[in-house]
């Protein structure tokens, strides 16, 4: 229980930073992605706070036997690249820059019930879908869908 | 550099990494949002619950947003309803191809210093900032 409210706060806490921050506006995701026009380094500046607080918070929870309120870390242990990685990172990147939007702010742009948000989330939602349909098609097709299926701990 | 907003974002960066790290110290989850989503559109048992509730926080966080803040629903620039439709698809399936986002990628990996997120997130960048460049700078005016 107190793990699921933890849970809750975290994802309220989460959206009024990228509130704060800028990332809910594609006009500073955009800006910062412009770095042949008038670029707004705005955002650097996010990645700098995120990482600084969780940085140590990481290191804090190396010494740490387990989570306070969980039985253990549930963390991704692979440290391969394989060619899905960079595939999808590099594909994550054009959508990012071609909407300016990326998960976190888009979910949480909801609640501004902009039909642009809408068209946005629910068009993602199909491609995380496609996704999933993809590695099934292959798994019934071939086996090399092995590496694929990663679970959706590898964050 | 016009807009440029640096304690803001400062600030909304900390409470960001606020937010992912009592989700590591105390669920001892990795708060990305794109796994955190997948895993409610395809969920595990006993694995679903803290996602729903992570995400209603998320919503509850951005109507709260919509009170306090409104400016964070001011988009400034919104592309065209069909390269909004495209740009959903492409990062519905990237970051699942690619297992994170900016936030798990960008925040929790590269703080924990993994090489895949270390790459994941260099090309992201780029390949946004390749994007943004075809579209604003080349094609600007024929769209």
């Amino acid at each position: 229980m107190k793990a699921l409210l933890t849970s809750f706060i975290s994802g309220m806490v989460f959206a009024l930073g990228l509130g704060i921050s800028g990332m809910t506006r594609p006009i500073k995701v955009i800006g910062f992605l412009d770095f042949f026009g008038a670029w707004d380094a705005s955002l650097a500046f996010v990645m700098i706070g995120a990482i600084a607080v969780y940085f140590i918070a990481y290191h804090w929870s190396r010494k740490m036997p387990s989570p306070l309120l969980a039985a253990d870390f549930s963390l991704p242990r692979r440290g391969d690249l394989d060619a899905n990685l960079i595939l999808g990172a590099a594909i994550f990147g054009a959508g990012w820059g071609l909407g300016g939007f990326c998960p976190g702010p888009a979910l949480t742009s909801v609640a501004s019930g902009a039909p642009a948000v809408l068209i946005f989330v629910a068009a993602m939602v199909v491609g995380m879908y496609a996704h999933t349909w993809l590695i099934e098609l292959r798994a019934a097709t071939s086996d090399w869908a092995a590496s694929s299926s990663k679970d959706i701990l590898d964050a | 550099m016009h807009n440029f907003t640096p304690l803001a974002s400062l600030l909304g960066g900390m409470l960001i990494g606020l937010s992912a790290s009592a989700m590591l110290l105390l669920d001892g989850k990795i708060a990305g949002i794109s796994g955190i989503l997948a895993g409610v559109l395809k969920p595990v048992k006993g694995d679903t619950l803290w996602r729903l509730c992570f995400l209603v926080g998320l919503l509850a966080g951005g109507l709260l947003l919509r009170r306090i803040l409104p400016i964070a629903f001011d988009f400034g620039l919104v592309r065209p309803f069909p390269l909004l439709a495209l740009a959903g698809l492409l990062v519905g399936f990237g970051t699942r191809l690619g297992s994170g986002c900016t936030s798990g990628h960008g925040i929790c990996g590269m703080s924990r210093l993994s090489p895949r997120s270390l790459v994941a997130t260099a090309i992201f960048m780029f390949t946004g900032a390749l994007v943004v460049y075809l579209l604003d700078h080349l094609a600007r005016g024929s769209l």
